[in-house]
């Protein structure tokens, strides 16, 4: 049987097949953090059971932090409690937590890669959909429900159907100013964010391998917006690269081991998929989306879209989508005026999207009327920024560097874009008031992000370069 | 929770004529604010139940002593709506064990099943039957027995072959729910690690 990557990887962690129902996947490294696990602790409890493998799980506060003054107590009462419940529940049963302060905290699909925890290979679970990033990493990553978060404590497993395959390829070089957000926003765009339900992707080309580690988990971040349950790619050299030397990688002769198993991990020719989709990057030009949903992407280069040909209920929740957006169809995007930028995210808040928001507003000016986010994803990415003199860059380009955390990606903390303000936002979801009640979220890469800072409106990036 | 164990059940049913009940119905969205799962059976159909001052609506079925019993009874594509467990949670908490339609909407059938709610699907003509019978008697009696997927009408003798996935069955018959099956397996877990 030729098999898939992601065959390879979900067979070798099928414990049991059950008879008639789903298969027992074990499950090697579990993330959890303040605010979906409590309930799946309160249930554990009440079973009166231990977390069975507390070593594979690891804890860290992020989803509801503020991002200033972390060194004081939250201010808002219920996030606190989340935070201290998640400390409570990891020093009773055992796991690491790498709580607020602690070098190592930051968003949980941020510190996992980092410090090694992820390696290729994995099955890897979080009660968050993002946990998808991990799967740049040729591991079998994704979110799950509190019940399930439950599962995973009491029994390293997890029940679950096999999903479908989809491979998605791109092929050729980018264009400059085109960033890997792009290229995730471009397929969405293509596919609908329904396009991948009921599948696990596997991103493959050589476009795709050309791309750094960071760039590749803002990819496979983004992969569950289509509908699929997560994406992976095949690990490489430049996987290997990453992985190497870091604080929980395996070490020495591990890692020899390690490393020649991983490379057994790709498609074998000749393996066959339920989907496939086929793009040139050449065809990829910086995105934005324009709707409220992460589906409704454009280059920033074109007119809104005017959705003349949709019918029914779906011209309808598009002209809805407009409306709250405040946009109109056969319009240009370049050149609206804008209120907030916020660079961060498990999407894009690790050091190479800092470098490459710093590098293109170096020497220039944030625009006056902007108020500007830069959230970094860990404190170990802050570090990096702070010693590589980026905040420096940014200090003197008029931005401030914030402290870790999801922060505007979810707008649980203080971090809230007000009403009927435009905030280009370099995170993964632009639903509906996601960035605070009555918020307009464009979605947006970095570089697209910094062109918008500077000039205060939508701009193609590449008009600055 | 581990759910209760599944038995042999004989008992009257409560008819709820209706097609397309849906999850909006069976919990409205003001009773899901709890933080623990208790008091759901209190607020099952609470807008067909009771009126604004909160005084029992008499025609309701519920409110009519003629009906009881731990079957209900609904039209087609039941449960549908959205994903909330509290749906199940409500109808299990008042005392149900078994709903019976032709058609179950597929997200409110899983978390019937998870919650130790056993959902039996029967074909329109069978469902004829059984709203027939309650209508000419409400107090007799429907035998299910989820071993031999089998559900009576006890005073024809007529019966219905109904299905289910077998790691289900195993689990509401042995009062399992997924997390206390994992649990089961834990040392055939322990035998992969070593692997
Ligand atoms: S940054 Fe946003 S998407 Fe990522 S884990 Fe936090 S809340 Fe979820």
């Amino acid at each position: 049987m030729k098999k898939t990557l992601f065959d390879k990887v979900w067979d070798a962690h099928v414990v049991e097949q059950v008879d008639g129902g789903p298969n027992a996947l074990y499950i090697d490294r579990h993330f959890i953090h303040e605010v979906t696990s409590p309930v799946a602790f309160g249930g554990l409890e009440k079973r009166g059971l231990k977390v069975f493998r507390p070593e594979k799980t690891t804890a860290t506060p992020d989803h509801n932090i503020p991002t200033i003054n972390q060194h004081l107590p939250i201010a808002d009462q219920l996030s606190q409690n989340q935070v201290d419940t998640l400390t409570a529940n990891c020093e009773k049963h055992g796991i690491n937590l790498y709580g607020l302060n602690h070098k190592w905290n930051g968003i949980v699909h941020v510190i996992g890669p980092e410090l090694g925890l992820t390696t290729p290979g994995m099955t890897i679970v979080c009660g968050d959909s993002h946990t998808s990033t991990h799967g740049a990493f040729g591991a079998i990553a994704f979110g799950i429900g509190t019940s399930e978060v439950e599962m995973v404590l009491a029994s390293q497993c997890i029940l679950q159907p096999k999903p479908k395959k989809m491979l998605i390829t791109v092929n050729g070089d980018l264009k400059p100013g085109v960033t890997s957000k792009d290229i995730v926003l471009y397929i969405i765009s293509k596919i609908s964010t329904s396009g991948g339900t009921g599948h696990f992707i596997e991103f493959a080309g050589d476009t795709i391998e050309k791309l750094s580690m960071e760039a590749r988990m803002t990819i496979c971040n983004m992969s569950i917006e289509c509908g699929a349950r997560g994406g992976m790619i095949a690990p490489d050299e430049t996987t290997f690269e990453y992985v190497k030397d870091r604080e929980f990688s395996p070490q020495g002769e591990e890692w020899d081991k390690a490393v020649a198993y991983w490379k057994t991990l790709k498609t074998d020719e000749g393996a066959v998929f339920d989907t496939e989709y086929h793009y040139d990057a050449a065809d990829i030009e910086p995105m934005i989306t324009y709707g409220t949903n992460p589906g409704m992407g454009m280059k920033v280069t074109e007119t809104v879209p005017t959705g003349e040909e949709l019918k029914g209920n779906d011209k309808v929740s598009f002209d809805k989508s407009l409306d709250y957006m405040g946009l109109e169809g056969g319009k240009a995007i370049e050149g609206k005026a804008i209120d907030y930028v916020f660079v961060g995210s498990c999407t894009n808040g690790r050091i190479e999207d800092l470098r490459s928001f710093a590098q293109f507003v170096k020497g220039k000016k944030k625009a006056e009327d902007v108020v500007a986010w830069i959230v970094p994803g860990s404190k170990q990415v802050e570090k990096q920024a702070i010693e590589e003199g980026l905040v420096t860059i940014l200090e003197e380009a008029g931005f401030v560097m914030r402290q870790p955390g999801c922060s505007a990606c979810l707008a649980m903390n203080d971090d809230k874009v007000p009403a009927g303000k435009y905030a280009v936002s370099t995170s993964n979801r632009n639903f509906e008031g996601r960035q605070g009640p009555g918020a307009r979220t464009m979605l947006a890469s970095p570089l697209v992000a910094a062109a918008a800072a500077i000039t205060g409106k939508i701009t193609d990036p590449r008009d600055l370069l | 929770m581990p759910i209760d164990k599944f038995k042999k059940i004989q008992t009257p049913a409560v008819p709820l004529p209706i097609e397309n009940v849906d999850t909006d119905q069976i919990i409205p969205a003001r009773f899901l604010k709890a933080v623990e799962r208790k008091g759901f059976g209190d607020n099952l159909f609470r807008d067909w139940r009771y009126n604004k001052k909160d005084e029992p609506i008499v025609d309701f079925v519920l409110n009519q002593s003629k009906f009881s019993g731990q079957i209900l009874v609904g039209g087609k594509n039941f449960g549908s709506g959205s994903s909330r467990e509290h749906a199940a949670w409500s109808i299990y908490d008042y005392g149900f064990r078994v709903v019976v339609s032709s058609f179950f909407a597929d997200i409110f059938k899983g978390n019937a099943l998870n919650n130790g709610l056993l959902p039996v699907q029967v074909s329109e003509e069978f469902l004829e039957e059984v709203f027939a019978q309650i209508e000419k008697d409400p107090t007799s009696t429907f035998s299910v027995d989820l071993v031999e997927q089998t559900f009576v009408i006890d005073a024809t003798g007529s019966s219905f072959s109904f299905e289910i996935n077998s790691y289900k069955k195993q689990c509401l018959l042995n009062g399992y729910d997924d997390i206390d099956f994992l649990v089961s397996r834990h040392e055939k877990i322990a035998a992969y690690e070593e692997q």
